[in-house]
């Protein structure tokens, strides 16, 4: 029987996101009276794929072709397809992000499985199989049943805490055979932003609005993120105005982020921008109106100047970083 | 070169959402019904792009809805393209509409389909990848540019912390979000050759649905905030450590 689920990495090491994922899915094998398979293309060695038995992880598959090490949704989607099979999965995880978005649907066509994408929830088996997942932006809920045989779920990541637990995975290889078709995508070019904390996975985040006034202001911002070790992200028309570069802009039509912590500094808090981030679970804003909207959805809030207020909570920051570490 | 762009018709973004028959609907009393905006300010308008330069001979729009679905469809067609595919069912099952698509394009022989990121209403972002499964096509999600030279695409897609430039031999089925290119407002010649333009309406496919939606619900409201004075961001700082427990 047992559940399948994706277990991505990066050059070889493992990420939080992934020991989530494993998690989530061997909580769903328990209630199902099953165990947990983790799934793993590329190259990694196998004390890392080990680890995964301590996130609930009893066998890895791991199949080392090296061209899996970059993504290929075709030659991705046979490897899930052959270890369901193998498995006799009847469910299979992956997480809601760009390399399980691309995979993960491809996989639910290939075997006519029902899918939740976005997954907040683990499935209710009284009702079905029935899991909550956000819809319109945020700004609501919706609790999908799966009514087919075999179902495909991606989990939103940073839903759920991550716990280590005592466990060690045994490694099996896979083995699929490829054709040229499989590969026919190429990555020609691999951009990367250094030395930042990506905003899709990012519990802190900082993020700017057009109360900044300009991008000659972001530098308190990038301070304040630096000493809490955030990301940065920004309101739509601070993207629109080439202040920031647009995939820092969240919103309802920009990114969609969870993190514990949101500080908005500069933004009014439109509808479409609430709808992107209201699953952050504490807010803080600072902003110099009163009665700007965004009061009404935060935790905290802070009346006043940002080039004034952002600086001192800087300093706040540092000092209690200081003071903990 | 064919395009197919897929449209979905989604609430308006300034819509507040409310749910009735005791949640179990989405209450669309006064909502204002829009083109997905991924579908338009990207997809569509990329195709359009394409043609317009040469690379493309023909751009489709197709989508799955009921008669309702037809006065975005005209708007869709406002801003260009050459004809739209009405497929005549209506469905909150991803695979379900997917599949619909796919049996209507699998005897068109397209070449490119564009779809956005995701729809705004349910946020699932799987059509794409779906079809391209569906009708054995290549596929790459989010991108935020394309270009086509001959049967091979260029495409830059959103990595984690970063981008990639693919190559990829057509067909293709491609995910698009913003960076692809500038939302376009349709002009009044447009207008008026939209209703003109051939909107086929084409009955579905039989096609069992394998999820559906059993109920909606409100996130929970905010209890209140609570505020600090600005010359106090140590009980700020304090209150995000020992009261939010984030810090």
């Amino acid at each position: 029987m047992s559940v399948i689920v994706l277990a991505e990495h990066t050059q070889g090491s493992f990420k939080k996101k992934t020991f989530e994922a494993v998690q989530y899915a061997a909580a769903i094998a328990k209630e199902t009276g099953t165990t947990a398979t983790a799934v793993v293309l590329g190259t990694v060695d196998d004390g890392a794929m080990a680890q995964l038995g301590s996130y609930g992880a009893q066998k890895v598959l791991h199949i080392s072709d090296a061209r899996l090490d970059q993504l290929h949704t075709r030659a991705y989607t046979k490897v899930l397809a052959a270890a369901a099979e193998k498995e006799g999965a009847k469910v299979i995880v992956a997480l809601h992000d760009v390399t399980g978005k691309a995979v993960a649907p491809r996989l639910a066509a290939r075997l006519k499985a029902g899918m939740v994408a976005g997954a907040v929830s683990y499935p209710d088996l009284s009702k079905g199989f029935v899991i909550k997942k956000g819809v319109f932006a945020g700004k609501g809920f919706a609790y999908v049943n799966i009514t087919s045989e075999v179902k495909v779920i991606t989990l939103m990541p940073n839903t759920f805490q991550v716990q280590k637990t005592e466990g060690t995975a045994t490694v099996e290889k896979l083995d699929v055979s490829f054709d040229d078709k499989d590969f026919s995508t190429q990555v020609k070019e691999v951009n990367k932003v250094t030395g930042t904390v990506p905003l899709a996975e990012a519990e802190l985040v900082v993020s700017g609005g057009r109360g900044l006034k300009g991008p000659e202001n972001w530098h308190i911002l990038e301070d304040l993120a630096g000493s809490l070790g955030a990301a940065l992200a920004c309101s739509r028309p601070v993207a629109d105005s080439h202040w920031r570069p647009h995939h820092e802009h969240v919103g309802q039509t920009g990114g969609t982020i969870r993190p514990n912590l949101y500080v908005a500094v500069g933004i009014s808090g439109a509808i479409q921008h609430l709808a992107g981030v209201n699953g952050s679970k504490t807010i803080v804003v600072i902003n110099k109106d009163p009665e700007a909207p965004f009061f009404k959805a935060a935790d905290y809030g802070v009346v006043g100047d940002a080039m004034e207020i952002v600086p001192k909570l800087t300093e706040a920051v540092k000092k209690f970083k200081a003071a903990h570490s | 070169m064919k395009i197919l762009v897929c449209i979905s018709q989604v609430p308006d973004t300034t819509t507040k959402i409310a749910f009735s028959d005791n949640n179990t609907k989405f209450n669309t009393a006064g909502v204002t019904m829009i083109i997905n905006p991924y579908d338009e300010w990207y997809a569509l308008v990329r195709a359009l792009e394409l043609k317009e330069t040469g690379a493309a001979s023909a751009v489709h729009l197709i989508t799955v809805g009921k008669a309702e679905a037809e006065p975005v469809m005209r708007k869709a067609l406002a801003l260009g393209g050459d004809e739209a595919i009405r497929i005549d069912t209506d469905s909150n099952d991803p695979y379900a509409v997917a599949a619909q698509i796919a049996a209507y394009a699998k005897n068109e022989n397209y070449d490119l389909v564009l779809c956005g990121k995701e729809s705004i209403d349910y946020n699932n972002g799987v059509t794409g990848a779906m079809l391209a499964e569906m009708l054995d096509m290549n596929y790459i999600g989010f991108a935020t540019k394309l270009d086509i030279s001959g049967t091979t695409a260029t495409v830059n897609r959103e990595i984690e912390g970063g981008e990639e430039v693919d190559t990829a031999t057509l067909p293709l089925v491609v995910s698009c979000q913003k960076g692809m290119s500038e939302a376009r407002i349709p002009n009044m010649r447009g207008i008026m050759a939209a209703r003109t333009k051939p909107l086929k309406v084409v009955a579905p496919a039989e096609v069992a649905a394998v999820s559906e939606i059993v109920s909606y619900e409100l996130p929970p409201a905010k209890t209140g905030v609570k505020m600090f004075d600005a010359d106090n961001m140590d009980a700020l700082v304090a209150a995000l450590h020992s009261e939010a427990k984030v810090i």
